[in-house]
C-alpha cells in the first residue's frame, strides 16, 4: 500500500523534504515507517522518545494501523506560542 | 449560542492584530475579557535572540486550536474565546500568539485563558526555530526531550 509521509521542523531539515509518497508492507504500523525512516537516518534515533505521529491530522500512537492512501506526519517536539 | 460562533482560532502569515480578537470576544453578557499575548523576547538560555521563524502543520494546527477553544467552552463559563498564531519570521517584541477569552466574571476568563496558552505550546503542531547570534536552534528539538503528545497523554493517565 501507499502512504504520504509529511515531515516539519527539524525532521524536514535533517530528511531535506518536506513529504514524499513511500511503498510500505500491508498490515505496515506507524513504528514499521518509523523503524525504516530510522534506519535510513540513523540521527532520527537520537530524537526517538521525543517523536509524536499523526494519521489524517490526529495524533495517534506508535501501533496505530496505518492504511492505503494515510497521510502520516511526523511531529517533532512542538514550540508554539513564546518562550514566557 | 452555537459553538461556532462562540470559537475563533486562526493561523496567519501577517502581524497579529489584537484587536480583531478582542472584537470576536466582546459580548453584551460578559463582565470581563482576560487577553494573552506572547511575543519574541530578546534572550533564550543566555543566547542573544536575533528572531523567530514558525512554521505549522496546516490544518491540524488550526483543528487542534479548536479542539482547545471547545474544551474550555465545556470547562468554564465563558462567553467567547478567539486564538490567534503567526506563522514565518518573527521579530523581537513582535507577537507569535494571542489569546481573548470574555466571559461574565473574571474568574474563569483568567483560568481558561491560561489553560489555553498551556495546551497551545503542549500539543498544537507549530513549530519554531530560534535565530540567535551564532547559530540557529528548533526549540523543543534538543536531544532529551519528550514528545509532545506523549507529554500530554501521561498527565492525563
Amino acid at each position: 500500500m501507499r502512504i504520504t509521509l509529511r515531515y516539519f521542523a527539524s525532521v524536514r531539515e535533517k530528511l531535506k523534504r518536506s513529504e514524499e509518497e513511500r511503498e510500505i508492507p500491508s498490515g505496515a504500523t506507524v513504528r514499521t515507517v518509523w523503524d525504516i525512516l530510522k534506519r535510513e537516518h540513523p540521527e532520527l534515533s537520537a530524537m526517538e522518545k521525543a517523536m509524536s505521529f499523526a494519521v489524517a491530522q490526529e495524533y495517534v500512537d506508535r501501533d496505530h494501523p496505518l492504511q492505503d492512501n494515510d497521510e502520516l506526519a511526523v511531529i517533532p517536539p512542538v514550540s508554539g506560542g513564546c518562550y514566557a | 449560542m452555537p459553538e461556532e460562533q462562540r470559537i475563533w482560532c486562526a493561523i496567519t502569515n501577517s502581524p497579529i492584530a489584537m484587536q480583531e480578537l478582542t472584537d470576536f470576544a466582546a459580548d453584551p453578557a460578559a463582565g470581563a475579557m482576560a487577553t494573552f499575548v506572547g511575543m519574541t523576547r530578546n534572550t533564550n538560555d543566555g543566547r542573544r535572540v536575533i528572531r523567530l521563524e514558525y512554521e505549522c502543520y496546516p490544518g491540524m494546527a488550526e483543528k487542534e486550536m479548536r479542539k482547545i477553544a471547545a474544551e474550555v467552552l465545556a470547562r468554564w463559563s465563558i462567553r467567547k474565546i478567539a486564538m490567534m498564531h503567526r506563522l514565518g519570521q518573527v521579530d523581537i517584541g513582535e507577537a507569535s500568539v494571542a489569546i481573548a477569552v470574555s466571559s461574565g466574571h473574571r474568574h474563569a476568563a483568567f483560568e481558561a485563558c491560561h489553560f489555553a496558552i498551556n495546551q497551545l505550546k503542549e500539543i498544537v503542531p507549530i513549530w519554531k526555530k530560534e535565530l540567535y547570534e551564532g547559530g540557529e536552534l528548533w526549540i523543543g528539538s534538543q536531544t532529551g526531550t519528550t514528545g509532545s503528545w506523549q507529554r500530554v497523554q501521561e498527565e492525563n493517565a
